[in-house]
């Protein structure tokens, strides 16, 4: 019996612990908490191992700290100008897309969609891991009396890390992304594929059992879908990095996620402890303030663009500033010169006539009862005067003759559709086959006459002299227009 | 008379340690090996727990020893993950068993030993490990078997640097 002592006490500790898996395992949820006995015995060795961790922790960032609070301070105050712009340069563009988000809200209210909101979270810093690449655990220094409770969400800033599963009183467990127990719903955000996140034998995240799909590429986007009920929706959690099959599952694949936060150095994390279907009190204020600035930037700019296009608005008397003035105009200028039409410069005058701009004469130069003499327009030496016509009348009669020898053709139709113009001495026909139609003599069948006057016939479209008696052209009835 | 020279062998080779360093020892494996990953990532291929394990089973050469020594080590460290209690328990109590009924039969100070047999427990380790995880857990989990070998050649080189290190804590007669 004493030769096998050995071997008989090897069996008996196996056996014990078999059964003890046994138990754990009889679990309906293995994922679900775990038994009290198991958990006294992972609080005994969490408490075993966290308080030099702690101490460590702590005295590793209190060095840190008097380093980086106290001796190493370069830059520190360019870094904060810097970070001062940046975060005005964010304000205004969470101002011009706060537009768009509250569209997106007034959809949402219509679908019946429920947002989730961040409303509060709690900083924590990690203290330890497993320290086993079959499990990927972390430990963070907060736990139960801080408010932490199973399955509450952890975060970076930069994306997401995993969930809280065992919580202690001053201690968690963080279950990392990577992790191949863990699991997330996740979205890939321009081919909007569904999926489940947990991490493989490499410790990588992956989407598993995707169906063949030639639109995933590297580098799309991967964010939470919210359908775990764990993660807020839309949280960053990487990029696709490739796509390899699933050897155990064909044909399905498994896509490959370059993770957002940094899995490997961790420090800070934030647990989510509320999630509300409303926008948080202090994400209502900076988007109001990002508006307020954001109008008072448009303002300003629209004052100087209509001061830049009225110039009589500017006070010639007020004291400026020579430098902000300089900055002022230019920002201006630059807004102005894109905001600006430019001005419409009609082509030049190929042959100008007298509907040519500037071709009348200024109204305080005409004298009443006397007739425009254009030296533009002067009769040709020896040329026969006509009588009876007016002056605008005549070019567009010898033009529409020239084209259209019938009266009945559609200078005239048109102008038949005109008013018909009052009869006068002048009107009257005085050579047999030079009649002006009623319609020619009245200036709403006149739009194609200053357009194309033909350039073959200049004698035709000279017109002829006014006689000096004859009385001014009434307005609207075959007047040139002023 | 063979086994009469066993067993004297066996009285004459036997490693004694104090109390403390029992202790100390691989408390002090736990906590650097689940200190240092947070801040060197990849510190988790290392399997310091177990090192300390084969150690003492193969200075002790007692196998209920080693088996009470891999098994207290293994439970340790399944009660810092979020896998059941046992699994690490079960895999490092059989390796301790081995380890010290192997220790009475071969030199175990020579560095070129050293290396295979940590090479083999590690393996071994592994290979109970995903057994467990596998077949009588039915977690269907991915095992890469190229990242396991590297694994055990990590370990059994650190373990030969190890050893020595640990050499140093063992009181001189």
């Amino acid at each position: 019996m004493s030769r096998y002592k050995n071997i008989l006490f090897l069996v008996t500790v196996l056996v014990v612990q078999i059964i003890g898996l046994a138990v754990q395992i009889r679990r309906p949820n293995p994922t679900s908490a775990d038994a009290p006995a198991v958990r006294l015995i992972r609080y005994w060795a969490i408490g075993l191992m966290s308080p030099p961790e702690k101490v460590i922790h702590g005295g590793g960032t209190g060095l840190r700290g008097l380093w980086s609070n106290y001796l190493d301070l370069r830059h520190v105050r360019q870094q904060n100008q810097e970070l001062r712009e940046q975060v005005g340069r964010l304000q205004l563009e969470q101002a011009t897309l706060l537009e768009d988000a509250r569209q997106g809200q007034r959809l949402q209210q219509l679908l019946a969609f429920k947002e989730h909101y961040i409303y509060s979270t709690v900083p924590t810093q990690v203290i330890g891991t497993s320290g086993t690449d079959q499990s990927r655990i972390l430990y963070v220094d907060k736990g139960a009396k801080d408010g932490l409770k199973p399955d509450m969400a952890v975060i970076t800033p930069d994306g997401i890390v995993g969930k809280l599963k065992d919580v202690f009183a001053h201690t968690s467990q963080v279950l990392v992304i990577s992790d191949q127990t863990s699991g997330a719903g996740v979205l890939l955000e321009s081919t909007r594929l569904r999926g489940v996140l947990r991490g493989n034998a490499l410790g990588q995240p992956q989407i598993i059992n995707m169906l063949p799909d030639d639109r995933v590429k590297p580098g799309e986007r991967v964010i939470t879908s919210g359908g775990d009920q764990i993660y807020p929706r839309g949280l960053p959690v990487g990029i696709v990095d490739r796509v390899v099959a699933d050897t155990q599952n064909p044909p399905y694949l498994d896509i490959i996620i370059k993770p957002a936060a940094n899995l490997g150095h961790l420090e800070e994390l934030l647990v989510i402890t509320q999630a509300s279907d409303h926008m948080p009190e202090k994400e209502k204020q900076d988007l109001a303030q990002s508006a307020a600035e954001g109008a008072a930037v448009s303002q300003r700019r629209a004052s100087d663009i209509l001061a830049e296009r009225l110039p009589g608005l500017n006070d010639p008397n007020a004291v400026v500033d020579p430098k902000q003035d300089q900055k002022h105009s230019d920002a201006a200028a630059a807004a102005a010169a894109a905001a600006i039409p430019p001005k419409l410069h009609p082509p030049p005058t190929l042959h100008a006539d007298h509907y040519s701009p500037d071709a009348t004469p200024p109204a305080n130069a005409l004298t009443p009862g006397h007739a425009i003499v254009d030296p533009r327009y002067a009769p040709e030496p020896g040329a026969q005067p006509r009588v009876g016509t007016t002056a605008d009348s005549k070019p567009t009669a010898a033009k529409t003759t020239a084209r259209s020898p019938e009266p009945n053709g559609d200078t005239a139709a048109e102008g038949a559709s005109a008013k018909p113009p009052a009869h006068h001495p002048a009107t009257s026909p005085a050579v047999p086959g030079q009649e002006a139609s009623p319609g020619t003599a009245h200036p709403a069948a006149k739009p194609k006459t200053p357009k194309a006057p033909p350039t073959d016939q200049p004698a035709e479209a000279a017109p002829a002299p006014e006689p000096s008696t004859a009385p001014p052209a009434p307005a609207g009835d075959g007047g040139p227009p002023q | 008379m063979a086994i009469s020279a066993s067993a004297a062998r066996r009285e004459l080779d036997v490693q004694r340690y104090p109390l403390l360093v029992v202790v100390l020892v691989p408390l002090s494996a736990i906590f650097v090996q689940a200190l240092i990953p947070r801040f060197i990532p990849r510190f988790d291929i290392l399997d310091l727990p177990l090192l300390v394990t084969i150690y003492f089973a193969v200075g002790w050469r007692n196998p209920i020893a080693g088996t009470v020594t891999g098994a207290v080590i293994g439970l340790i460290q399944d009660a810092l993950t979020n896998r059941p209690l046992g699994i690490n328990g079960i895999s490092q109590c059989v390796v301790g068993f081995l380890a010290a009924s192997l220790g009475v039969k071969i030199d175990v100070e020579n560095p070129g030993t050293r290396l295979l047999i940590n090479f083999a427990f590690t393996l071994l380790n592994i290979g109970i490990y995903l057994f467990i995880l596998h077949h009588m857990l039915a977690q269907n989990l991915g095992t890469n078997w190229l990242h396991e070998v590297i694994k055990a050649v990590i370990n059994s080189i650190v373990g030969v640097f190890f050893f020595d290190i640990l050499d140093r804590v063992r009181p001189r007669d």
